[in-house]
């Protein structure tokens, strides 16, 4: 499960960041948790379908999540951190997308059994052993990014292997699970969910800790990505594809960076990831050097300075600027706002002094680390979030003593102020401690949202194996020897064994890739077979070529393999046809139907030039006359436009060209 | 309360537990175990053919499940099942039995607040998950449930009492006696409302026979259930057990009421008549509507009363119990071409009451006539419900129905068919008297026939047409 995919943006470049690390002193370990959306007309567990998108809604729910205790009596990390946020959770609904099983009002349906094919068949592609009954697990989350609270999801393979880099690459397992829900917004105490990509059947390939540099990460998520897309059977397009990047260092914990939406954003995420650890690792010697080790040494006290507040020149902390900004974001008492008169807190933590500027990532200091915590759990989302002592107003600093008085701050204290209603300041303040308690340990289990300046903020504490339960719901699968035997006579070529004969025969790297990724390379591989067409050539016809006609609106898609043939053998038959080959394909798009021959008919291709070599010495002749221009070369030039496009497809271009030369000479 | 049946091989409740090692396996999966010498809740390595090592807990496994497939509880926390013929060794490494004890603590004692005693009948009002081996544990007593909802002591003191442990559908007489009596029990020992935790299935049939058995209550008395499963975050159930002590607790209507979700979204809770109430969706939380009137209450923090035709809370008031009941009763649900040997059988076998649910005003065809008659001679009860559920039985207008009157066939107007039924035990739980039965049963005890339906009685939304879902859309469903 991932967050929405952001907008594509540019890509964070590791070289805008200051310091380098070397990754192998500090014992940096990566591993991936890769989603990938099958391509199926279903969704997972019920009958709706995949896919449809859409932008409205004609129904809402509200609902809200309830932790299960742990059979210790505790609440598990991640489900008393969702519960404390008290959030309202709106669920946004289509008729065309979303039936009652979206809504948690209908148990699910029979495993969609395409699915369950399309994922062993990824599972065969990965290297995997398929497991022989597939059973059904309830994952929870409390986040209302699933109306039910958990995601259904099942392993169907384990143990796979992927050649990486000349050593290899190991999957752990590969599961089938149902999509979330996409966020529309998240203010305080409100999360609105759209439900159209919810229940959309997924792969999550989980990797080894196999990688050790920022490039391996990038490397492998599109190493990941082409085996799965080699079979034409998942889905392509923005959002269809994210990953989690699993980041530690020696010494520190296993960091989950969710939803990385392109491959090229993975290296300066990995690498700020490895410096935050590093810096927090730092962090928790220099708070044991001053004593602070344990949960109990790290004292925590507040103080209500509201009113004082009020008199200093901050404005985020006065009553009339809060007004404001409930009042233009229209935040309703009981819904975004949380309980309790605006409180502006003073919060001590007591000889933390100088530890708020401490720097984590790039760009980021340890107060940052506390904001993520206070916006997410507390519910507190006024930008700043918080002010602290070590980077506050500089015009305000009479407020900052008469508040470091009241709360009884001496020089050795950190001091954090937070502003917004009671219950909330409450929480965060208990937040901050409990962030203080973690650091005292080094680096804290979390889930991190990405950016796309490489920088990562506090989504989640990270949830761990103990969430987990059978869903009673659902029967298991059985997988028999038969059907994995059935899906594995029929599997595509392994995109690195395709990839090393297209580099044999020539095709660039970058070209084969794409073929891989986008599924172009059955379509390359059939035409050569069938057609006897050249590898390199086709190759880089449907490569590049087509890929440029296709991104620049002409709709290729719709063209059958029956077509390509067609044009493929008129290519051998007529070469000059080649030349031709964008108005050809072109109109080929419009009418998929028409046969080329036809196509090629109604273009005057298939008429044999008479008399063109007269043509264009009259033509070059009479162009002199045409133009001022006095440069000879920019004559021929202008020349060998009037007499190519006429003869593009009938006669070979470079004939016309020595036509052309052979007049101009004459006519010199 | 949760009506959602476990196939998968959840371990319930210790009353199932058993002390087999290999409990449910069977077969080739038990013989392969066994030949490894490993066990359920084993801790173990198990390595397959293609090398695979799978480290895990072995799960209890499903007997209606094969018997081919040994189930691992990974440390991942996924289940998957491996085939006996693919394991080539289990190494046992730990062991690591459910746990299925739920420490408890104290639910605090709020002297200004109601006390209320929760009833259980089966099923799960809030339960634990061990996430070591996925068990869901129920959590029934107080001390559980204020760890899984704490909110209720904000509402009420609370007692509860396990009465049995039975899905809905298997609520009968036996249960019905034991419960009435147990509801009188708490109230005369000073219980300011009950709270009866009960399976959806067949909870209107308990709420009316219950308003039947127990009248007179000074008290309100509550069933309350969930429709999608406890151990789920987006339950139902913990907001509804909040409603329904609210309800209890401080409510006002000293009747047996139905307290569930009134829309699917978590807002508030409507109180249904015990005798005019019915499960509608077979998994929506929304389930429950009051048919041919409207519902009594709305709950959420406070409550908001519909209507003020109600039995008030009266502490003075003394509750009384009539626990007859004969279950020789049946509804015969009718259908076109339905051949006269069914009622027959039914006489022969010895039913002494039927609840006919006919079609239209209330309804059947001319060739059922005889056998009618000859089960009316017989000495058998038969009164006539509508399958349309909304609306009356009023077999004056058509000759069909005037025939049935005159086989002795009696309307029962627009009581619900379940209801009916329930009535019709009740009734000939104490006389056989026909007179006397069809006085009774005519002879409203507690709203099961109205007089008038108001015309928001009948309200059932058709989605597609562009007023209603106007409304739809700008309301929560």
């Amino acid at each position: 499960m991932t967050p929405s995919a952001s907008a594509p943006a540019a890509r964070p470049r590791v070289s805008s960041f200051p310091e380098p690390l070397d990754y192998a002193a500090v014992g940096l370990i990566s591993g991936l948790e890769v989603h990938q959306q099958l391509l199926t007309e279903q969704k997972l567990f019920c009958r709706c379908p995949a896919g449809r998108f859409t932008k409205t809604h004609d129904g809402t729910v509200l609902r809200h999540m309830r932790p299960t205790l742990s059979e210790l009596g505790v609440y598990d990390g991640t489900a008393l951190m969702e519960f404390r946020t008290r959030k309202h959770i709106i669920y946004l609904l289509n008729r065309e997308n979303t039936c009652t099983y979206e809504m948690d009002d209908t148990p699910p349906f029979p495993v969609n059994q395409t699915a369950v094919d399309t994922a062993i068949e990824q599972c065969l592609m990965l290297g995997c052993d398929i497991v022989d009954e597939v059973h059904i697990a309830r994952k929870q989350y409390l986040d209302g990014s699933i109306p039910t609270g958990f995601q259904r999801t099942a392993i169907v393979g384990v143990n796979g292997v992927l050649p990486f880099r000349g050593r290899s690459l190991s999957i752990v397992q590969v599961s089938v699970e149902e999509d979330s829900c996409r966020e529309v917004t998240d203010r305080g105490h409100l999360i609105v969910w759209r439900t159209d990509r919810l229940g959309m059947p997924l792969i999550e390939t989980v990797t080894g800790p196999d990688l050790r540099t920022p490039d391996e990460v990038e490397e492998a998520i599109l190493l990941v990505g082409r085996v799965c897309r080699s079979t034409g059977h998942v889905r392509v397009g923005m959002g269809a594809s994210r990953q989690d990047v699993n980041v530690s260092v020696r010494g520190g914990r296993r960091v989950e960076i969710k939803g990385v939406p392109k491959a090229g954003w993975a290296p300066a995420l990995v690498h700020g990831e490895g410096w935050r650890q590093v810096n927090l690792l730092r962090l928790r010697d220099e708070l044991h050097r001053r004593g602070l080790a344990t949960p109990e040494s790290i004292r925590v006290e507040t103080t209500d300075v509201t009113e004082i507040a009020q008199r200093g020149n901050v404005p985020v902390l006065r009553r009339e600027e809060w007004e404001r900004w409930v009042q233009d974001g229209k935040r309703r008492r009981t819904w975004e706002l949380g309980e309790g008169p605006l409180t502006v807190l003073a919060v001590r933590v007591r000889g933390a002094a100088g530890t708020l500027a401490w720097p984590t990532q790039p760009q980021r200091t340890f107060a940052d680390e506390l904001k993520g915590r206070v916006r997410v759990i507390a519910g507190l989302d006024q930008q700043p979030i918080l002010l602290h002592g070590e980077a506050w107003p500089g015009d305000a600093m009479p407020l900052l003593a008469e508040i470091r008085a009241a709360a009884h701050c001496d020089d050795a204290d950190a001091l954090v102020v937070v502003w917004g209603p009671e219950r909330d300041c409450r929480t965060a303040a208990d937040d901050i401690r409990m962030r203080y308690v973690a650091a005292t340990d080094g680096v804290p289990n979390e889930t991190r949202q990405p950016f796309e300046d490489g920088s990562t903020d506090f989504e989640r504490i990270l949830p761990g194996a103990d969430r987990m339960y059978p869903d009673t719901d659902s029967p298991p699968t059985r997988v028999t020897r038969e059907r994995v035997e059935r899906l594995t006579a029929s599997l595509p070529e392994r995109p690195w064994l395709r990839e090393a004969r297209y580099a044999a025969a020539g095709v660039a790297t970058s070209t084969a890739h794409y073929l891989v990724r986008r599924g172009g390379a059955a379509l390359v591989d059939r035409i050569v077979e069938e057609c006897g067409a050249d590898v390199k050539f086709t190759a880089f016809f449907f490569g590049e070529r087509v890929k440029g006609l296709r991104r620049s609106g002409v709709k290729t898609g719709a063209i059958p393999f029956e077509r390509w043939a067609e044009l493929f053998r008129a290519f051998e038959t007529r070469p000059p046809l080649r030349d031709a080959w964008a108005v050809i394909v072109s109109r080929m798009a419009v009418t998929p139907t028409e046969p080329v021959a036809d196509i090629v008919a109604a273009l005057g291709l298939d008429t044999p030039a008479v008399a063109w070599r007269e043509h264009v010495a009259a033509r070059v002749q009479s162009a002199a006359g045409e133009t001022y221009d006095a440069d000879p070369g920019r004559v021929l030039r202008y020349a060998s436009g009037r007499v190519t496009d006429p003869l593009r497809g009938r006669v070979p271009a470079v004939e016309v060209v020595e036509a052309v030369r052979a007049a101009a000479g004459a006519v010199r | 309360m949760s009506d959602s049946k476990p196939q998968t091989p959840v371990p319930a409740t210790p009353a199932v537990e058993t002390k087999d090692p290999l409990r449910g396996y069977r077969g080739r999966a038990r013989a392969t175990l066994e030949r490894f010498g490993a066990r359920v809740w084993g801790d173990v390595k198990a390595t397959n053919d293609a090398g695979s090592v799978f480290e895990g807990v072995i799960l209890p496994r499903s007997e209606t499940f094969d018997d081919e497939h040994i189930v691992l509880k990974l440390k991942t926390g996924y289940n998957v099942g491996i085939h006996y013929e693919r394991l080539r060794a289990i190494e046992e490494v730990g062991y690591r039995e459910a746990v299925y004890k739920i420490p408890e603590q104290a639910f605090p004692s709020r002297p200004h607040l109601p006390s209320v005693t929760l009833l259980g009948t089966g099923g799960t009002i809030a339960s634990r998950l061990d996430y070591r081996t996925g068990a869901v544990i129920p959590a029934f007593t107080p001390g559980e449930l204020y760890g899984a909802v704490p909110e209720l002591a904000d509402v009420a003191n609370l007692t509860t009492k396990k009465l049995f442990g039975v899905f809905s559908e298997n609520m009968a007489r036996e249960q019905y006696v034991v419960l009435a009596q147990s509801i009188k029990d708490e109230i005369e020992a000073g219980a300011a409302g009950i709270v009866i935790g009960h399976g959806t299935d067949t909870m209107s049939h308990t709420a009316a026979i219950l308003s039947f058995m127990v009248q007179d209550s000074p008290v309100p008395i509550v069933v309350v259930g969930s429709q999608r499963s406890s151990d789920r975050p987006s339950s139902d159930a913990a907001l509804n057990l909040i409603h329904a002590v609210r309800a209890a607790g401080t409510g006002d209507i000293a009747e047996v009421q139905i307290c569930m979700f009134g829309p699917t979204s978590d807002r508030y809770a409507l109180l249904h008549r015990g005798t005019r109430c019915r499960k509608m969706h077979s998994s929506y939380r929304s389930t429950f509507r009051t048919v041919g009137d409207v519902p009594m209450a709305m709950v959420g923090d406070e409550i908001t009363y519909l209507h003020n035709d109600y039995r008030r809370r009266d502490p003075s008031r003394r509750i009384r119990l009539d626990t007859s009941y004969d279950d020789r009763t049946t509804i015969l649900y009718y259908y076109p071409g339905m051949k006269p040997d069914l009622v027959d059988a039914l006489v022969e076998k010895g039913y002494r009451g039927i609840v006919i649910a006919g079609t239209g005003l209330g309804h059947v065809n001319k060739p059922l006539y005889p056998a009618l008659k000859r089960a009316h001679a017989a000495g058998v009860h038969i009164v006539m419900c509508v399958q349309t559920l909304w609306g009356f039985a009023q077999m004056y207008v058509y000759d069909t129905g005037r025939d049935l009157l005159d086989l002795g066939v009696v309307p029962l107007d627009n009581m619900l068919p379940e209801t009916a039924l329930m009535k019709l035990s009740w009734v000939l739980g104490s006389t056989d008297d026909h007179d006397e039965v069809l006085r009774r049963m005519r002879d409203v005890v507690n709203h099961e026939m109205l007089e008038r339906e108001p015309h928001n009685g009948y309200l059932i939304l058709q989605g597609g047409l562009p007023e209603t879902d106007e409304f739809t859309s700008s309301h929560w469903k």
